[in-house]
């Protein structure tokens, strides 16, 4: 448990890794609190409460999520800014990514949604429970074919994934064999298809299931669908498989191997209970004191937003998003974002542009007002974005930019008119720097 | 494609576009003519990352794009290659008897008793019977400058008269008509990268079958791609200041992990956006280029940028402006085109030069014939065999390359030149004294060329 000072700069901290980044003076009230009440505060949250303007498009009408391209991640993008309860809403962004669903497979925004509150409403419970309903849930019976899995024609997609992507790890403590036992056992579920509506009707017909004998793992028995998932989350492989990957969603180093043996034990001992390890997690000293992390693109988006306490309220941030690289509901693959390669030149110059978008409303015309003076505008412009805290190679830069700027301003129109534009340039390049790419 | 082309070359035109869009499907080409190297070679138009530009790679479909992308890095990171090879293709087979005309030849104004050029003052002193043309004055200026070879006749024995065939045997190096590798191409097999597209590029929106290869990827470039920081309510001098600024941001490293790497991209990303600049329309030439509906100039002037801001291009193919198909009304469109295309020519090289660039680019320029020495009956001339060439750059040594064989002794049996220089030699010759490559692993047969000397 982290025992140093926890101050604003540990709650800034804290409040990206396990939200979306504090709204103004969020970092100071939380600090108030210590860290363990800091903590607490994450991990039992109020009653869901939206704050601040509701979601809508370019039109001004509200957002159509079940139904208008684009709009479900507006939909999901409007809970990170205005929630309350942040942490859920980055768990529900960690199971989004663990069981990564595409709707590119799945077809269906309604779907989606249907799964996405799924991990919502489970996000700090049992993983046990959320397998199980993860491996019912129509999404993913569309994505990795379980309704196309029978009897007569097993298909081994969710099988294989299951144990290699959401509870064992490649390799780790099963065999082909298994695989292919795995798929028989989870046979059973079917859908309908209505022409309308698309795939309906998601149920578990026993007649499509495989009653006879498998053997997994070593066990012998008439295993079924949720024999899978209990077995799978009983392996003596699952808990540091939990442990390891949960852990890295947080915090960018391999824990201890102390750590990792606790967390192991806590999570096993709690029944398989999400909450405790996340408590723990989050009051881990390398999460204060270690290195930082990249932002997420919809982190760092749905941060700037709450800093500026600004609602949704242009279709923009969708395709904005999904050129940095992280549309919601698009996962690359099953095996989701590639946490570790957010950022290159692209994404870099994607970041920029959401930026542009996220200054557009509050851009400071020609004839607005700025003091022909680099140190006030510098404070003038963090004092916009919420006060962040800047390294000092990066407060150089912009400070040197700013005197640079302001010494250009050698006739009478320019010094009326430059410190406008030094300040916007100041709120784009405080937003795109590197210390706010990361956390 | 003006009116006078002939309709083989109009036809032979958009075959040659359909082969080269068709992919699978392939139209059928007339019979006897060859296809063009690198037909259904699949194109892939991919956004490289890396680039944040749109491109249509060739070849190397194994490939996954990330691959790709990252072997653009790797070379954007390597620097550029030592060496470029810039070849321009002037379609439709240019009258090299009006490019470098006969003067003094007994025989030049019998056989061109219309077409035959008034003397241009402007000498080739190494063969004083030749003149230059009077809109060729920028080649007489380059050579002049003694940054100009000229081969007067090179070409093949035997010569298709064909645009096809001929053109596609100097594509792919060889008179093999079903040979589908380009020249380039196998050069690039040989010696190239795996994963880098931008080591041959073609400038004309698709594949330069000369380019053409059999498991390196090529790319073509054609439309600018967008790679620019735009930020609201900042312009001018801010601007330019904020710009340098990502630069800043992005120049310190320090001990942890994802900041130096946020870092290093900022800095690769500032890096880019100036790498990138002649994408965007936002980079002035050092030299003036010729002003024209034609996108040559732009293309060449926009090359040289592309050269000066370090991408890693090694082998570049493009086309001259205009039609040099010249089977009637030949003298205005020939003196219109070739004065655009030589004075572009001669702008590229000064840009090179004021970039200092000079000493690593060599340009080639060349036809897929020359033209009968005998005008026809409508102010114009026909197909015929050896044509004009032409080698340029700081290194070259600017001498004549083969002969001029004279109109009396040097036509052949269809009254066209024959060639003094095979084009094979001069491939050959390029490859070993300026790409420093075995000929003999690019060009079949390669022993049997004679090499020319063709650097100072």
């Amino acid at each position: 448990m982290y025992r140093g000072h926890f101050g604003p700069a540990q709650a800034e901290r804290l409040l990206w890794r396990a939200g979306f980044g504090p709204r103004p003076g969020e970092e100071n009230r939380l600090a108030k609190k210590g860290l363990r009440g800091a903590v607490h505060s994450l991990t039992h949250p109020k009653r869901d409460r939206l704050i601040g303007p509701k979601p809508v498009d370019d039109d001004g009408h509200p957002i159509a999520p079940i139904d208008a391209w684009g709009h479900d991640h507006l939909w999901w993008l409007d809970r990170m800014v205005r929630s309350n309860r942040s942490l859920v809403e980055r768990m529900t962004l960690v199971w989004h990514d663990w069981f990564a669903t595409s709707n590119a497979g799945v077809g269906s925004q309604r779907l989606m949604l249907q799964q996405n509150g799924l991990f919502r409403s489970h996000g700090l419970g049992s993983f046990y429970r959320l397998l199980l309903a993860v491996t019912k849930d129509p999404a993913m019976l569309l994505w990795l074919n379980g309704t196309d899995n029978e009897k007569d024609a097993p298909n081994e997609n969710y099988g294989r994934e299951m144990m290699e992507l959401f509870t064992l790890g490649a390799s780790r403590g099963y065999t082909e064999r298994d695989v292919r036992e795995q798929a028989r056992a989870l046979t059973g579920w079917r859908n309908d298809w209505d022409d309308d509506k698309g795939p309906v009707n998601f149920h578990y017909d026993s007649r499509r299931h495989d009653t006879g004998t498998k053997r997994i793992f070593g066990n012998h028995g008439h295993f079924d669908w949720q024999d899978s998932c209990r077995l799978a989350v009983h392996h003596p492989k699952h808990a540091s498989f939990f442990v390891g990957k949960l852990w890295s969603y947080f915090i960018p180093v391999d824990p201890p191997a102390a750590t990792r043996g606790a967390l192991e034990k806590l999570y096993v001992r709690n029944h398989y209970a999400i909450r405790p390890v996340v408590e723990a997690i989050l009051k881990h000293p390398l999460l204060y004191n270690g290195p930082r992390m990249v932002k997420p693109p919809v982190v760092y988006l749905a941060g700037m937003l709450r800093a500026r306490r600004r609602g949704i309220d242009t279709d923009a941030w969708t395709w904005l998003s999904s050129q940095a690289g992280q549309q919601l509901f698009y996962p690359p693959n099953v095996a989701g974002w590639q946490d570790d390669r957010w950022l290159d030149t692209a994404s870099f110059l994607a970041r920029w542009n959401l930026v542009g978008r996220v200054l557009r409303p509050s851009v400071l015309k020609d004839d607005d007002k700025a003091p022909l003076n680099a140190d006030k505008l510098l404070a003038r412009a963090l004092e916009y974005w919420g006060r962040p805290r800047l390294t000092p190679p990066t407060k150089r830069a912009l400070t040197t930019f700013a005197h640079h700027a302001i010494a250009d301003a050698d006739r009478k129109w320019k010094k009326e008119q430059y410190p406008v534009l030094i300040e916007n340039a100041l709120r784009h390049l405080i937003a795109v720097s590197p210390d706010q790419q990361t956390s | 494609m003006s009116h006078h082309d002939c309709t083989e070359h109009s036809r032979s035109a958009l075959l040659r576009k359909a082969a080269a869009q068709a992919g699978a499907g392939l139209p059928d080409i007339e019979p006897g003519m060859p296809l063009p190297a690198g037909t259904g070679l699949d194109r892939r138009n991919f956004l490289a990352r890396s680039l944040g530009m749109a491109i249509a790679v060739y070849g190397a479909t194994s490939l996954a794009p990330r691959a790709l992308d990252h072997g653009i890095a790797q070379a954007l990171a390597a620097g550029p290659p030592d060496t470029v090879l810039v070849t321009v293709f002037l379609d439709g087979g240019i009258d090299s008897l009006s490019v470098l005309f006969p003067h003094g030849d007994p025989d030049y104004r019998r056989l061109r008793p219309k077409l035959a050029l008034a003397d241009s003052g402007l000498v080739f002193p190494e063969d004083t019977r030749l003149r230059w043309h009077p809109s060729a004055a920028a080649f007489h200026a380059l050579h002049a400058e003694g940054k100009l070879a000229v081969l007067p006749a090179v070409g093949y024995t035997n010569a298709d008269q064909s645009h096809f065939t001929s053109r596609h045997y100097w594509e792919v190096g060889d008179t093999d008509p079903r040979l589908q590798t380009g020249w380039l191409g196998r050069y690039l097999d040989h010696v190239g990268k795996p994963d880098n597209p931008l080591q041959g590029v073609s400038l004309d929106g698709e594949l330069s079958p000369s380019l053409a290869t059999a498991k390196k990827p090529v790319a073509a470039l054609s439309g600018a791609g967008e790679y620019s920081f735009w930020a609201p309510g900042v312009w001018g001098q801010v601007e330019e200041r904020m710009l340098a600024a990502i630069g800043s941001l992005g120049s310190s490293r320090g001990h942890d992990k994802a900041l130096a790497g946020a870092r290093a991209v900022t800095f690769q990303s500032h890096r880019l956006r100036q790498q990138l600049e002649p994408f965007n329309g936002g980079f002035q030439p050092p030299v003036p280029y010729p002003q024209s509906n034609s996108g040559f100039p732009d293309q060449m002037a926009g090359l040289a940028a592309m050269l000066a801001a370090g991408l890693p291009l090694h082998c570049v193919a493009l086309s001259a402006n205009g039609g040099y198909d010249t089977h009637s009304d030949q003298a205005q469109d020939l003196s219109d085109n070739l004065e655009l295309a030589s004075k572009t020519l001669l702008a590229f090289q000064h840009d090179l030069e004021a970039r200092g660039l000079g000493n690593r680019v060599l340009t080639l320029v060349w036809s897929e014939f020359g033209r009968r020495a005998e005008e026809n009956g409508s102010d114009g001339t026909d197909h015929g065999a050896a044509g004009i060439g032409l080698l340029m750059g700081s290194r070259v040594r600017g001498t004549m390359i083969g002969e001029f064989p004279g109109l009396r002794g040097g036509l052949d049996e269809d009254g066209n030149l024959k060639a003094t220089v095979d084009y094979r030699s001069v491939y050959c010759s390029v490859l070993e004294q300026w790409l420093s490559t075995d000929a003999a692993a690019v060009v079949p047969y390669a022993k049997s060329f004679a090499r020319v000397p063709l650097l100072q």
